[in-house]
């Protein structure tokens, strides 16, 4: 589990959280919902220690994130960042490979290696496995960074919107694979997610911000209603329901 | 497929052994064993100087590498961000101030300098917007000139400005000898010392959030890199002067040809600057024969070149 406690940040004397307490559940699926600039990347930002904690504490799996040094936690969790920009020419098995560092520092096993295969073939890239970063396109370069995260093999899984630069297929083939990688293999995930239907259709929990404060928590059918949305994005909103699951229509 | 290693290696011993035959004196490598003056030009003239060609070739394209990866831009190198500039500066102060000073506190001064000089390049290209990538190798550009500018203008009250010009463009090349070069092994050093932090670098390369997310504190690891280039570029200009384009090019064509795993990749980078440098000096012994032109010289002009075929040429595509 993961426990947040009292956490605020600002940014050049702007206030972006305010006092954040919540806790993400372990082992299932969590969707960061809310508007542009309500605070959901800084928060999964401060929880992955990419940014760093001005006052509050985060406690994963027990581990004071302020204590621990960031070689062991990155054998607990793994992140994605948005805005993966890279302009070294690496080939999609390397950076993939990249992923297996924490475990050995510069001396890959066999182990490593079948990770790394294992990585690839889950995101649909063995055949890519050779093509440079610069000679794929955008969607491809996104399943790549998402295979090496997965790559890094850790309970913890924390992506900052994983479904940017991928079509319908690719965004629910992943979204289908995070939740079977939470029911199989018992994994924890943390998405920011903006395309709110991925979050009704597969979260198990969902935390919805705006303006640097958690509007509501809990399950998707709990926090996905009409009014709690209409509020959430000040658009009016339509739910209904779609096998068993909210759907929401925002879009006419 | 080509493999670039022993190809590479293949090409410089070839110049490495005809650099050891070129020059005024017609010596002939077989004679060495029994002829004591050419065992002499050999040892105390030839291997020195061919020696120092390879260091400064090998350290200076791999400090390139790493410039290229601490910055994230591919139109680095150490001569473009205001090291080298910065490493002159701190000899010519040594110049003025400590005339005597032994040629190591020389070069400590200037690797300090130089250190600084990166340093405040790096701080520089952190206030500038992210996306525009030609705005980082512009204001190198901008730094090296103001900070080549400083050391124009101490020289010129000192009255120092040919000994200025002639050492960043000469260093002591032509008369390197035995007990002048072997500071060079220490930049030799420093290149594998970054042949050692390779997966850091790499990493460095894919971001700050990518090195934190893998446990990998960029911090030491940017000291690191701004350690070796300064080390290298201020051994380079003290001992053999301005080397331009380097660690600018080399970098480049070897990332084209074999991407940015650098482990796998910087013994490539080392071994072609080493032969690039090479051939530029044997250019540069044999144009006005037996006079020489200084390698940087030669090597402006054919890196200046082999630039812009880069920049016009568009990478291939791997398969």
């Amino acid at each position: 589990m993961i426990q947040i406690r009292n956490v605020d940040f600002q940014i050049h004397g702007n206030p972006i959280l305010h006092d954040i307490s919540t806790s993400i559940p372990k082992g299932q699926l969590t969707a960061l919902i809310g508007p542009n600039g309500a605070g959901k990347s800084t928060l999964l930002k401060l929880i992955a220690r990419l940014e760093k904690l001005q006052s509050g504490s985060v406690r994963i799996d027990g581990l004071d994130l302020s204590a621990t040094p960031t070689e062991k936690l990155a054998l607990v969790m793994a992140v994605l960042s948005q805005h993966t920009h890279v302009s070294s020419r690496l080939r999609l098995c390397e950076l993939v490979g990249f992923g297996r560092w924490p475990h050995h520092h510069g001396r890959p096993s066999a182990h490593d290696r079948a990770e790394i295969t294992r990585a690839l073939e889950l995101f649909d890239l063995t055949a890519l496995a050779d093509r440079f970063l610069d000679e794929v396109s955008g969607g491809q370069a996104q399943r790549a960074f998402l295979a090496m995260t997965f790559a890094q093999a850790t309970d913890w899984l924390l992506l900052d919107e994983p479904l940017n630069n991928l079509d319908m297929a690719h965004a629910r083939a992943l979204m289908r694979h995070l939740a079977g990688l939470v029911r199989d293999q018992g994994k924890s995930i943390t998405v920011v997610v903006h395309e709110i239907n991925y979050a009704a259709a597969w979260a198990d929990h969902v935390i919805a911000m705006k303006d640097g404060r958690i509007l509501a928590e809990g399950p998707p059918a709990d926090v996905l209603t009409e009014p709690l949305l209409s509020r959430l994005y000040d658009v009016p909103v339509a739910v209904g329901t779609h096998q068993g699951r909210p759907l929401i229509l925002h879009h006419v | 497929m080509i493999r670039p290693l022993p190809v590479m290696l293949a090409i410089l011993l070839s110049l490495f052994v005809t650099s050891l035959t070129i020059g005024a004196a017609q010596v002939s490598l077989r004679a060495a064993g029994s002829d004591a003056w050419a065992a002499l030009v050999l040892m105390e003239s030839r291997l020195p100087r061919t020696l120092a060609v390879v260091l400064t070739g090998a350290a200076l394209a791999v400090a390139g590498t790493v410039m290229q990866q601490i910055v994230r831009n591919k139109f680095v190198g150490p001569d473009t961000t205001g090291t080298s500039e910065s490493a002159g500066l701190g000899l010519l102060l040594m110049t003025i101030l400590a005339p005597d000073s032994p040629v190591w506190v020389r070069m400590l001064v200037a690797s300090l300098t130089a250190l600084a000089g990166s340093a405040a390049f790096i701080l520089l290209i952190r206030r500038l917007p992210a996306r525009e990538v030609m705005l980082v190798p512009v204001a190198g550009i901008i730094l090296s000139g103001v900070i080549g500018a400083v050391v124009t203008f101490i020289a010129w009250r000192y009255d120092l400005v040919q000994y200025v010009g002639t050492w960043l463009a000469a260093g002591g090349s032509s008369g390197i000898i035995a007990g002048r070069y072997e500071t060079l092994w220490v930049a030799g050093a420093a290149a594998i010392a970054a042949w050692f932090a390779a997966d850091r670098f790499a990493i460095l390369g894919l971001g700050d959030n990518v090195a934190k997310g893998l446990g990998l504190d960029p911090a030491p690891v940017m000291r690191l890199g701004l350690m070796v280039v300064s080390v290298v570029s201020a051994l380079v200009v003290v001992t053999v002067g301005m080397i331009p384009f380097v660690g600018l090019v080399v970098p480049n064509i070897v990332s084209r040809i074999m991407g940015d795993d650098l482990r796998r990749s910087i013994p490539v980078v080392a071994t072609a600057g080493a032969a690039l440098v090479s051939a530029c000096d044997i250019i540069g012994r044999l144009v006005i024969y037996p006079y020489e032109v200084p390698v940087g010289l030669i090597m402006g002009i054919v890196g200046s070149v082999i630039f812009l075929i880069l920049l016009y040429r568009p990478t291939r595509p791997s398969t």
